[in-house]
């Protein structure tokens, strides 16, 4: 039973089922449309919470990666005539190379600095797409035609949901890897204590620039298939209250736990249209909420409930060895 | 928590499907999205009140076709995936026959492809050209565009022989498409941009930018294109340095809230807008007298606030969809539109719509009022 409870095989195929189950239960392209949205956004809270929880290093600037890989497919493909796929790696390509870059001299900062260095450059990527409109289109932003693949177009919701959901497990399945690979270990001993962890022989500096480089990508691959998707991108899907948005996701669902990150993601992404009826309060609603969770549950959704689950479980029978489980 | 958003969740999709399922025949859903709060709230939030104030006072007159109309409205702020999203939810979910709305351009033009698809009619309220140029089929608009607002202006200067002039624009897509237009039509009117200046939508000193166009020589007018505070701001600097040159604004700024931001230098400003703003200065005679008067009445009595233009897009928007399922006898999507496309001789606040295929906005030159600022008020200059 043990290989159940391991979020590695258990948590996955749970997530792999509830992947499949949910178009049973949406009635119209609407829910696909935001069982997608919530699948991307899921995506980029799994990359950085890579970085966030389990390398203890902030990014308030992720969301322009995210806009900078839709940029990248939206110039190549509509202004440059590229097939979207070879955009899409090539904006991969060169956030990571970006992020490789900029990595180093920002990773040195801690703290308060380093969360100031990744604030400002989402603001300048922000800046550039929004000035340079010969380029992206200014303000408000650019089309982007349909995604294909060897001339097979992707269109229609379900289509969608089935490639999202399926990168949605793969990302899952990543981050649960490099979590449990000895760069993982590596990263957990760094926030731990990072002098600590240099002096048990570990390249601190050269793991946090792997992390960086590895959450970047996920959020430009996602920012590029999300301007195929929409059609469009704008400069708000690379501004600050994005950046903003996806580091909510990753504390709500609860930090250095992967499936936090997807359960934070969904309740984001759903909560503004649930709460759409309360008209002009529905901000204040939606303050509230995450408030009130952050007060109760200061370590997020999963991480509490998992724990709330393993006690009553262990009271009624004590398994050995059980608590090495971190979800 | 979790327990109660599961519930939250039950709750609102059982809330969903009663309210699908109550769709009876009896009721036309009018589908609108807004930017209702956010930066563009000044144009969002009167168009609510007016869509709002008019649909219940035509389902209290007996409603559209023997039905009655029903609003389904989203805010969507500026955001361009948010107005995606609520379109999506307006065609899929809540199955709208119409949809009135779109405050910005960029929130706009996220719906079209989407609209396109479904075939479903779509009055924007906003102002770009691109909306309906090149003419999409299910998409039409109310709000006279950008290239209108810059023609006006060059004719009024081209009456003053003023052949030089200075342009200084925000940076926000309303100023930067302003800009891009007069650009594009000053040579029309013989006139040369000898100076082109811009600022950024958060900018509090625009005394830099209107130096550079003061040291320039031979400047005989500036235009400024933006909105919001930005043009106010300019206004105010542009006195504080004794610039005597003529300014002139867009329509981007025809509101009260401009003359009370900018104070005593608004005085001699002149800028095109709509009848709406001069209702009671407009001629008896004139054919939009009695709508604008109509509608100026209800909206201040109704709100308790100034009257501005962007509510009576809303209007217009409105009522030209009512009058197309009139005119169609149903509210079947393709004789909408058809009947939208047909609309000839209305009288809007923004002026006479006479819309062909060729023609998705139906407004002419004429819809346009130059207008100069006296005094705090507006006055008629043509």
């Amino acid at each position: 039973m043990g290989w159940m409870r391991a979020p590695r095989t258990g948590g996955l195929m749970l997530l792999a089922l509830i992947v499949a189950a949910i178009p049973w239960f949406l009635p119209n392209n609407f829910y696909f449309e935001m069982a997608i949205l919530v699948g991307i956004n899921a995506i980029v809270a799994v990359g950085l919470n890579l970085l966030i929880g389990y390398a203890g290093q902030i990014s308030l600037g992720h969301a322009g990666f995210f806009g900078l890989g839709g940029y990248c497919s939206g110039i190549l493909v509509a202004t440059y005539g590229w097939p979207p796929a070879l955009a899409l790696l090539l904006g991969a390509v060169g956030v990571a190379a970006l992020a490789f870059i900029i990595a180093r001299p920002i990773l040195r900062l801690k703290g308060h600095y380093l969360a100031m260095a990744t604030l400002g450059l989402g603001i300048i990527i922000s800046i550039v797409v929004s000035t340079e409109d010969w380029l992206t289109g200014g303000p408000d932003g650019m089309y982007v035609p349909p995604f294909t693949l060897f001339g097979w177009e992707l269109y229609g919701e379900a289509v969608w949901y089935w490639v999202i959901g399926g990168l949605l497990l793969l990302a899952v399945w990543l981050a649960l890897n490099i979590i449990d690979s000895p760069v993982g270990r590596a990263l957990r001993a760094l926030h731990g204590s990072e002098v600590a962890a240099q002096a048990a022989g570990v390249d601190t500096t050269r793991a946090k620039v792997r992390v960086f480089v590895v959450s970047a990508v996920f959020a430009a691959v996602m920012g590029s298939l999300h301007a195929h998707y929409a059609g469009f991108v704008t400069p708000t899907s690379s501004g600050f209250f994005h950046s903003i948005e996806l580091v909510t996701m990753v504390v709500l669902g609860g930090m250095a736990s992967t499936f936090g990150a997807v359960v934070g993601a969904a309740i984001l992404t759903v909560l503004p249209q649930l709460l759409s009826g309360f008209e002009d309060y529905e901000m204040v609603v939606f303050g509230l909420i995450l408030m009130l969770t952050m007060i109760f549950m200061p370590q997020g959704l999963v991480p509490t409930l998992a724990r709330v689950c393993k006690r009553r479980d262990q009271r009624a029978s004590p398994i050995p060895g059980v608590d090495e489980v971190d979800p | 928590m979790r327990g109660k958003h599961v519930r939250a969740w039950l709750a609102a999709s059982a809330v969903a499907m009663a309210s699908s399922g109550a769709i009876a025949a009896d009721t036309i859903k009018i589908g609108s999205f807004l930017s209702v709060t956010g930066p563009a709230s000044f144009l969002g939030d009167p168009e609510l009140k007016t869509l709002q104030m008019y649909i219940d006072q035509i389902n209290a007159e007996g409603g559209v076709l023997g039905k009655q109309l029903a609003l389904v409205h989203y805010d969507v702020g500026v955001d361009a995936d948010n107005a995606r999203t609520s379109t999506k939810r307006l065609l899929e979910d809540d199955q709208v026959d119409v949809i009135v709305g779109g405050s910005t351009t960029g929130t706009t033009m996220a719906a079209v492809p989407l609209v396109e698809r479904a075939g479903v009619p779509f009055i924007s309220l906003a102002g770009a050209v691109v909306i309906i140029e090149p003419v999409k089929k299910w998409v039409f608009k109310t709000p006279h565009t950008d290239r209108m607002a810059a023609q006006k202006i060059f004719e009024d200067m081209k009456a003053r022989d003023i052949t030089k002039v200075a342009l200084i624009s925000g940076t926000g897509g309303f100023g930067k498409s302003g800009r891009a237009q007069s650009t594009a039509v000053a040579g029309d009117y013989g006139i040369e941009i000898v100076a082109d200046e811009t600022y950024g939508p958060k900018d509090t000193d625009m005394t830099p930018q209107l130096t550079k166009i003061k040291n320039t020589d031979g400047v005989q007018a500036v235009l400024n294109f933006g909105f919001g505070q930005g043009p106010a701001i300019v206004t105010k600097n542009y006195k504080q340095l004794g610039m005597t040159a003529p300014l002139y604004q867009s329509h981007g700024v025809a509101s009260k809230k401009y003359i009370e931001l900018a104070g005593d230098a608004a005085n001699g400003v002149r800028l095109p807008g709509s009848a709406l703003l001069v209702a009671d200065k407009l001629a008896d005679d004139d054919p939009q007298k009695p709508v604008v008067i109509g509608y100026q009445t209800m909206y201040e009595k109704a709100t308790g606030t100034d009257v501005s233009t962007f509510g009576g897009h809303a209007y217009d928007g409105l009522m030209i969809a009512v009058e197309a399922m009139k005119t169609a006898g149903s509210t079947d999507k393709e004789a909408v539109r058809a009947a939208i496309e047909n609309t000839q001789g209305f009288v809007g606040t923004g002026g006479v719509v006479n819309m062909s295929a060729e023609d998705h906005l139906g407004l002419d030159l004429t819809a346009f009022r130059m207008l100069e600022i006296q005094d705090g008020d507006w006055v008629l200059v043509d």
